[in-house]
């Protein structure tokens, strides 16, 4: 089975068969990662750009070792060393990029919609890397294995997300990939925090973290953006985390094998103490290694390769 | 074209004429740019004189745009005075009003001079300038409102912007009274917009865009209620978008408040659904609301709570457009498509035909407060001649205006002017869009 698209965008208008074929690419590609010559040459000769107008370590390298695992060339674009600053236009900078003959332009950016731009006016692929408030595909679909593969299914799961759901484009990925599989998901945010008629995702929503826990099989946290504090959004740190911090007196209302997830980085004592965080519910790290092999799936597969 | 003296005669068409309560066919007759006579049959007149086959057409008085950027001074890359009033004859409009979001801004008599002078050598249609509330459009001290009207201004606004500071905007609609000039606003609370993109609800929490909620605008549609309640001002709301707003300018008309209020083509045609998987062309100030909303604005238009319709024609060149949705400006252009969209309205039995003109012609007449939008024997001959069954597709390269920023490109219109005539002088005849 192959995967027939140009570009990876959004969760929300791929299908579920299509995510099953990326998860079990992404399955395979986790042995490549453990081999003594992490390298296979899927990709040998193909470019892949990281193009990253926001700062990123995890999700850039990520993609930088998804990409040189396979073999591919990888350049890293960041904003700061870029034209943009000289005021190049979007579409010029992307556009000069891919006159350099880029397979793959790997795009992260604090705008919404930025890789659709994008990738309607280019011929390279697009990967999606975090689009403003939008989303953050490749986050959904390493969530979505590292869940599968502690949970052994994603049917039926009581899922619960914590955090800031306005701004949260790692949100919206997980919440539109675990929906086509029937999760329940509720999410547990201050109201200001929530995105206007999200009730309509099919979602349910709290206010209070306590009640949302009783039985769930998963615990999605989500970074809160420390330069939010000063907005309006919640008064200080300390009243959040005191409302929405997961402590070890909570996680004990969820069930006795429930995950902690989290895309990271984790503001310490913010959104999950220390304790529950390194606890053994944690699975965050696993998250991390699961995010090259799943990006790794997402490269080879754009390539037009087959999963067999 | 014709030369501006040359006597224009225009046969059989169906003359609606809203303020003067007139719809008859007959015919028009034109001489040294006045109407001289309207009759339902009058004989060519001697010497030369052009005849305009109307039969079949409906002959108004010429439509008037109470809401129009026209970009010049300052921004000649998206448009100017030559270009919008093209793109206003193509539109069947004779009259554009120019919001004084320039740069420099139209807060001082040496601008509105120099758009009355442009419109004097290169305009196709006429242009009321309008001034800015206060200086500099900052919404701090008022402009020299009297300067302003003394050179030509129609009426004040601060469009583009709202003035915040309600106190400033008490004092703007009191002075106004001394030269009996509208204060035209522009209602949005810019802390609500919180740097918003699109509407709030469904569509902006699925792109995850920063969404403006509806109450954004309706704050501020009930505080202006309340300053003209106060003041007794002349207030005119512009760009009205949301039920909401709808509802309180109802009840306000209802207790006797002197307000009128506007809303465009695209609150009634299109909802926030249009801006698709962002499309930068269906992004504008206010912004596309919900089916909603939509709603209630064809019932204020149909009751009259909405008095007219303006185009809030915005122009922006395709590089401005062409990038990211929170980074592309708001505004859409308006000038071609106003009078097919209000069309639509037929069909629909929101509105009847004269009303549809009336929403062009004597409804801004009168909020302007100037003799013009009818057909008066001895009047200046400011005339539109629309084809009601014309069928034709938005087309981006036939588009006159300068800037091509269209959430309508590729729609089916029915109805559109095939002619315009501007103080007795035929500007266009059979469209300028070349077919």
């Amino acid at each position: 089975m192959e995967l027939k698209r140009k570009d990876i965008l959004n969760l929300s208008c791929m299908d579920r068969e299509e995510i099953d074929l990326i998860l079990q690419t992404a399955e395979s590609f986790k042995e490549v990662s453990k081999r003594e010559i992490k390298k296979v040459p899927a990709l040998r000769g193909k470019t892949v750009v990281n193009l990253f107008f926001e700062p990123s370590t995890r999700t850039r390298s990520s993609f930088e070792l998804a990409g040189k695992r396979l073999s591919a060339d990888v350049i890293n674009v960041s904003a700061s060393g870029s034209s943009t600053i000289k005021g190049e236009t979007l579409l010029d900078t992307a556009r000069n990029i891919e006159a350099m003959s880029a397979d793959f332009i790997i795009v992260r950016h604090a705008s919404s919609g930025v890789p659709h731009f994008l990738a309607r006016s280019l011929q390279s692929a697009v990967i999606n890397a975090g689009d403003g408030a939008n989303e953050h595909p490749s986050q959904g679909l390493l969530d979505l294995l590292t869940i599968k593969e502690n949970k052994g299914t994603l049917e039926g799961l009581k899922v619960v997300i914590v955090g800031d759901i306005l701004h949260g484009r790692v949100a919206h990925s997980d919440i539109h990939g675990l929906k086509k599989y029937g999760a329940d998901i509720h999410l547990v945010a201050p109201p200001t925090l929530l995105p206007a008629a999200i009730e309509q995702w099919g979602v349910t929503v709290h206010y209070h973290l306590d009640e949302a826990l009783k039985d769930a099989d998963v615990i999605m946290l989500l970074r809160l953006q420390l330069e939010r504090q000063g907005t309006g959004y919640f008064p200080t740190l300390r009243e959040y985390s005191q409302l929405y911090g997961l402590n070890r007196r909570r996680l004990a209302l969820a069930h006795p094998e429930a995950l902690v997830m989290h895309p990271g980085p984790i503001n310490r004592g913010v959104e999950v103490t220390s304790e529950v965080a390194d606890g053994l519910s944690s699975v965050i790290l696993q998250q991390v290694a699961n995010g090259v092999a799943v990006r790794m799936a997402l490269l080879f597969l754009l390539s037009g390769g087959k999963h067999v | 074209m014709s030369e501006p003296h040359m006597a224009i005669l225009i046969k059989g068409g169906r003359i609606i004429d809203p303020a003067l309560k007139r719809d008859e066919v007959g015919d028009i007759l034109i001489e040294n740019g006045l109407i001289r006579e309207i009759a339902p049959s009058i004989s060519t007149p001697e010497g030369a004189a052009q005849v305009i086959d109307a039969a079949g057409k409906v002959v108004t008085p010429g439509l008037i745009d109470l809401h129009t950027h026209v970009r010049e001074p300052g921004y000649e890359y998206k448009e100017t005075v030559a270009t919008a009033t093209a793109s206003a004859a193509a539109g069947g409009f004779t009259t554009i009003c120019c919001m004084p979001n320039t740069n420099p801004v139209n807060d001082n008599q040496s601008v509105t001079e120099l758009i009355l002078e442009k419109t004097e050598s290169e305009g196709l249609v006429r242009v009321f300038p309008i001034g800015a509330i206060t200086k500099g459009q900052k919404g701090k001290e008022l402009a020299e409102i009297g300067e302003l009207v003394k050179a030509g201004c129609v009426a004040i606004s601060d469009d583009g912007l709202p003035v915040m500071n309600s106190q400033v905007m008490r004092l703007a609609m009191s002075y106004a009274k001394i030269f009996d000039v509208p204060v035209i606003d522009h209602c949005e609370d810019l802390n609500l917009t919180n740097n918003g993109v699109i509407f709030e609800g469904n569509v902006s929490t699925r792109l995850g865009l920063r969404g403006i909620p509806a109450c954004s605008e309706t704050v501020m549609v009930a505080r202006d209620l309340a300053l003209a309640e106060l003041t007794e001002a002349k207030v005119h709301l512009a760009h009205i978008s949301t039920a909401g707003s709808v509802q309180l300018i109802r009840e306000a008309k209802r207790r006797g408040i002197r307000v009128t209020a506007e809303t465009c083509p695209h609150y009634f045609a299109l909802t926030d659904e249009a801006v698709g998987s962002f499309n930068t062309n269906a992004k504008m100030k206010p912004p596309l609301a919900g089916e909603r909303d939509r709603e209630e604005i064809l019932s204020g238009l149909k009751d009259g709570t909405i008095d007219l319709i303006a185009t809030d024609h915005a122009p922006h060149a395709s590089d401005e457009k062409e990038q990211a949705m929170d980074c592309a400006p708001f505004g859409i252009i308006g000038l071609e498509t106003a009078l097919p969209l209000s069309l639509e309205l037929l069909e629909k039995n929101i509105l009847t035909l004269p009303e549809v003109i009336q929403k062009f012609t004597s409804e801004p007449a009168r909020v302007l407060g100037k003799k013009t939008g009818q057909l008066d024997i001895g009047g200046p001959a400011d005339i539109t001649i629309i084809d009601l069954d014309a069928e034709w597709i938005v087309d981006a390269k036939n588009i006159i205006s300068m800037s091509k920023n269209s959430p309508f490109i590729g729609r089916a219109m029915k109805g559109r002017a095939t002619a315009v005539i501007v103080g007795g002088k035929l500007i266009m005849n059979q469209g300028l869009r070349g077919e």
